[in-house]
């Protein structure tokens, strides 16, 4: 697909839809608390801390919501060994959303504010949903504005900026009495400086005992980015279970294609219990200016050798527990306690473990497994 | 990609089919509809944490069901 024709056409197509709908019963997000222990093992990085959230209407009309996460990191991954020292961080964000209901039309407004020691992110976003035909149908679109700035850590003078712009489009369709479809488009708009500027690109050097050496990466200075979505739940009615699959395409003018597949099965087990088992496929093709090992140093305008830019493939299996009480307790409605975890496998095509020998530029090709957990539990007043 | 523009063009009027029909499923049919299980984020938190390791390791984005600020991403 030419790198413009999802950008113009789906815009276009879903706007077509806001207009060919007519107005029809929203309601609020639930009241709810979550809290949530999240860590994440993969490719030498460990992630883990909280994360609590509370949502709770003011009057029929208005719900508040607030949200405190903490990500504490100890990196040793690939990147960092070959080029850096290990190193420790912690990253807190924090989010207060609100909603408004009127009649069947919800308004959202929301603040993100991340802060780590050399990233500090804040995004503000806007958002209305409007329910239509007696229900069936919501459609939704939203606004993101993100201030990004960027330091260095052990350079105090270095410090740069990026601007991230999110523009949302989504329907929800309820089709038969058993099935529920949505579409989800997202353009994503960064400008500024959209480096990782510890990374390093790798070039031939024979001068070197190695035969090559780095130097820092250089990216473009603005990115592109579309992205879309169709997803679909449907019930079962004689297992009283639940399946749901969803398949996103993803393109940018960096020169990245992806596409990532989801399915999913959830079902209750006798009358406290819900299972859930998930697979998640992901594929991608690698960015213009990425390559694992340059013909030399400044070699083109851009540089990149970051695996995320790379060509690569992640399979993902989850499953997941949650058992539900308290249903007839005074202080909330009911609860649950949770546990979901998630292997997954990240098989690089482009990206070479230089740290396991070989010749230069014929090094096995990287791979590794991570695993996330989260625990969590939820309560409902 | 021409086979996958076709795919989004194709669900796009079938949604566009939904929105030119009269209401088809009634109020007292949705009991199904409503069970929790039935939700595409039924655990917003748990969710969106996942999307935020997905979206630092990987270079897509956008079009989840949930978003977020920063990195940690080394």
């Amino acid at each position: 697909m030419p790198p413009d024709t999802v950008s113009l056409r789906l815009p276009g197509l879903l706007l077509l839809l806001l207009v060919a709908c007519q107005a029809g019963a929203a309601v609020l997000p639930e009241e709810r608390a979550d809290l949530l222990y999240h860590r994440y093992d993969g490719g030498g990085v460990e992630v883990d801390g909280p994360s609590v959230l509370v949502r709770k209407n003011l009057g029929s009309s208005v719900s508040v919501g607030v949200n405190y996460y903490v990500d504490n990191v100890t990196s040793a991954s690939i990147d960092v060994v070959t080029t850096a020292s290990k190193y420790t961080e912690k990253r807190t964000e924090r989010s207060l959303f609100v909603d408004y209901l009127r009649e069947k039309t919800t308004m959202s407004l929301g603040y993100t504010y991340s802060d780590e020691s050399d990233f500090e992110a804040g995004t503000a976003s806007i958002g209305i949903s409007q329910d239509m035909f007696g229900d069936l149908t919501t459609v939704s679109m939203g606004f993101a504005y993100g201030d990004n700035t960027i330091e260095k850590n052990g350079d105090d003078s270095f410090k740069k900026h990026a601007d991230v712009r999110s523009y949302r489009l989504g329907v929800s369709q309820i089709l038969t009495r058993n099935l529920v479809m949505s579409a989800t488009y997202e353009s994503i708009i960064d400008d500024g400086y959209l480096n990782n500027p510890y990374r390093s690109v790798r070039y031939r050097d024979s001068d070197t005992s190695l035969g090559y050496a780095f130097q820092p990466e250089v990216y473009p200075d603005t990115r592109n980015s579309s992205a879309f979505a169709v997803r679909g739940i449907y019930y079962l009615e004689q297992l009283g279970s639940a399946v749901n699959a969803g398949v996103r395409f993803y393109e940018d003018n960096w020169g990245i294609d992806a596409t990532t597949y989801e399915l999913g099965y959830t079902f209750p087990y006798e009358e406290n219990w819900i299972f859930e088992a998930t697979l998640r496929f992901h594929q991608q093709s690698e960015a213009d200016f990425y390559s694992d090992l340059f013909p030399y140093k400044d070699a083109q305008n851009y540089l990149a050798r970051d695996k995320e830019l790379s060509d690569f493939t992640s399979t993902a299996v989850g499953v997941g527990a949650s058992y539900e009480f308290g249903r007839s307790w005074s202080l909330i409605d009911r609860g649950s306690l949770n546990i979901q975890y998630d292997w997954i496998y990240f098989d690089y095509n482009n990206f070479r473990d230089i740290e396991d020998g070989g010749a230069v530029g014929e090094e096995p090709e990287y791979s590794f497994d991570a695993y996330v957990t989260r625990i969590f539990a939820s309560f409902w007043f | 990609m021409p086979a996958n523009l076709n795919l989004l063009c194709a669900c796009g009027l079938l949604l566009l089919a939904g929105c030119a029909t009269e209401p088809w499923v009634k109020p007292y049919e949705r009991a199904n509809l409503a069970n929790p299980i039935m939700s595409f984020n039924r655990n917003p938190v748990s969710a969106s944490y996942l999307h935020h390791v997905y979206d630092s390791r990987e270079g897509a984005r956008g079009a989840g069901i949930a978003t977020g600020g920063g990195c940690g991403c080394n």
